[in-house]
């Protein structure tokens, strides 16, 4: 079955895993998003290594390094997930190399990023390619990745 | 049952036969209704009310007779039925025109709507108070039994209010609503009262003239009609002084350079050319409704509804939205699944064929309000194709749904 591939252990346990499910009291960005089609609200907090304050993320150098990475609010195994692997995934990079794996997973959900090189990178949140495949659950995988762009 | 009558039973998913739970957002449509659309496009095709020819003249024709049996199925004059898209365009089109009429009376200042409103009944009557000032109040029900307690009533309409705007059967709660006390306490304030009868049409008679509504509204798609068609009723008196929603060809008696005049109701709000083979649908669907007859429709979907909320009930891992209604259920049932996301469980009931709706159903506030977990839930609804053993069928998915997403015992 299909629903296999896209339920796989990697994906529930991310999903029960609250590791990450926390408030960073000095997050200089909580970025929120709503699923229209579910209600969900998932919020991805951001600790930057600046001294600065910017406006918005679009204004951060991409050299700034994301110290620490969470995510808020409730929702479906998947969007849980897809948070999970985000918030684990960018803790440590820089804004630029976010934007990048960013553009890699949606590119990756849509079905147009499928270079294994690029894929690698996205490391667990890879087990999402299967979403691909279920457009009823595309705004779910998405979401908290969407937030990045606000 | 009527299930040989409903083509879409016969697909599969998964080798799995389709079970259709989902009604309560479209329903399914009988052949009946299919051959009439294609008749209608082929035997009809031409643009009604223009044409001088015998195809255009036809297709006037099948629209006003379909307005004439759409009056009859729900006890009103022709005249007094508008076709719209949908019960969201009936209720945009009353949200748009009714309150200019309405709040000429200085004494008016509030609106009063249930919290389980769907957003199409909701929405725009906030979006109208966010301009003006007025007051859009909200009638709390019960969260064990659903039901609206008559101290709510009392308190929240008064001498204020201009609408009591509420649907028959909630799309979520699947309770009824109690049109009488509620039309009763609105008429003693002066006030207009809306019916929303999406939900109900379906299942039971609208008799707009028993009910003593001043407006009723639903939608062809979820009566085994076609999509694109819906219906407004309204009394004559009311409608003749509701200004026109939309305005362009068809509607008007004169145009000038300046000046236009109307056609009387229906036609004034009926702007464009008009769905004619929706029209021709619609009509099919309630003569399909009408042939099997409201009784025997709801002794049929009584007993299924019943062993559905028995099954459910004995299942340890589900909790029902409304565990105690006082009033008999209609045929719309909510649910969740400890510690499983109904958006989850509802993926994965699929890989069965189970079609159920998983969400905030169109009503945010509703959800929010109930505070169930994760503010969203399963909802299955039926219509007449459904039988036992699509609720066996839906009750051995839920088990093993849970079971894979919990891990209790083997994946699928
Ligand atoms: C109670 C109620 N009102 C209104 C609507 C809106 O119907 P439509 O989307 O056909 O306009 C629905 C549909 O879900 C409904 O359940």
């Amino acid at each position: 079955m299909s629903i296999n591939s896209v339920y796989t252990q990697i994906i529930t346990d991310a999903a029960r895993d609250k590791t990450n499910r926390r408030e960073i009291p000095g997050a200089q960005f909580t970025l929120s998003g709503v699923n229209p089609s579910c209600g969900d609200e998932i919020a991805v907090q951001l600790e930057l290594d600046t001294q600065e304050s910017y406006a918005s993320l679009a204004e951060v150098p991409d050299d700034v390094v994301i110290t620490d990475c969470s995510y808020l609010g409730q929702g479906c195994a998947i969007s849980q997930a897809s948070a999970a692997f985000l918030a684990e995934l960018l803790t440590g990079k820089t804004v630029g190399q976010a934007r990048e794996l960013r553009d890699t997973f949606l590119g990756m959900i849509k079905g147009s990023v499928t270079d294994e090189e690029a894929l690698d990178k996205l490391e667990d949140a890879q087990a999402l390619a299967g979403v691909a495949k279920m457009p009823a659950r595309v705004k779910c995988a998405t979401l908290a990745w969407h937030t990045l762009s606000e | 049952m009527n299930r040989q009558d409903f083509p879409t039973t016969a697909l599969t998913e998964n080798d799995y036969p389709i079970r259709y739970f989902d009604s309560g957002a479209t329903s399914l449509r009988p052949s009946a209704v299919l051959s009439a659309i294609e008749r209608s496009s082929i035997h009809n095709n031409a643009n009604p009310h223009r044409g001088i020819y015998t195809l255009s003249v036809r297709a006037t024709q099948e629209y006003e007779d379909a307005r004439r049996t759409v009056a009859e199925f729900i006890n009103a004059e022709t005249e007094e039925i508008i076709f719209t898209r949908n019960a969201t365009e009936s209720l945009n089109l009353i949200a748009f025109t009714l309150p200019p009429v309405l709040f000429q009376d200085k004494t008016k200042n509030n609106i009063v709507i249930p919290i389980s409103e769907h957003h199409s009944n909701f929405v725009p009557w906030q979006r109208f108070v966010k301009s003006n000032g007025y007051e859009l109040r909200f009638l709390y029900c019960d969260k064990q039994t659903g039901d609206i307690p008559d101290s709510e009533i009392e308190a929240k309409i008064d001498e204020g209010t201009a609408i009591v705007s509420f649907a028959t059967v909630s799309n979520v709660l699947g309770v009824h609503l109690p049109v009488e006390k509620l039309t009763q306490k609105a008429h003693s304030v002066g006030a207009v009262v809306i019916l929303d009868a999406a939900q109900s049409v379906a299942h039971e008679q609208l008799d707009v003239k028993a009910l003593d509504c001043d407006l009723a509204v639903f939608s062809g798609h979820k009566m085994y009609g076609p999509f694109g068609i819906g219906v407004l009723y309204g009394k004559k008196e009311l409608l003749d002084k509701m200004p026109p929603f939309l305005t362009g060809g068809d509607m008007i008696d004169d145009v000038t350079e300046t000046l236009t005049t109307y056609s009387p109701v229906p036609y004034k709000f009926e702007a464009g050319t008009q769905n004619v083979t929706g029209a021709a649908g619609l009509a099919e669907a309630v003569r399909y409704i009408k042939n099997l007859g409201y009784d025997a429709i709801a002794e049929e979907e009584n007993a299924v509804l019943q062993y559905l909320t028995e099954e459910l009930e004995k299942l340890p891992f589900v909790t029902l939205t409304i565990p105690s209604p006082t009033v008999p259920r209609a045929s719309v049932v909510s649910f969740s699944m400890d510690d499983v996301h109904p958006h989850d469980a509802a993926t994965v009931l699929s890989e069965y064929g189970v079609c159920v709706r998983a969400g905030k159903h169109c009503a945010h506030p509703l959800l929010d309000y109930l505070g169930v977990p994760f503010r969203a839930t399963l909802r299955a609804s039926l219509g007449v194709y459904n039988d036992t053993s699509d609720v066996d069928a839906l009750i051995h998915a839920l088990k093993e749904t849970y079971a894979f997403l919990t891990k209790t015992s083997k994946p699928v």
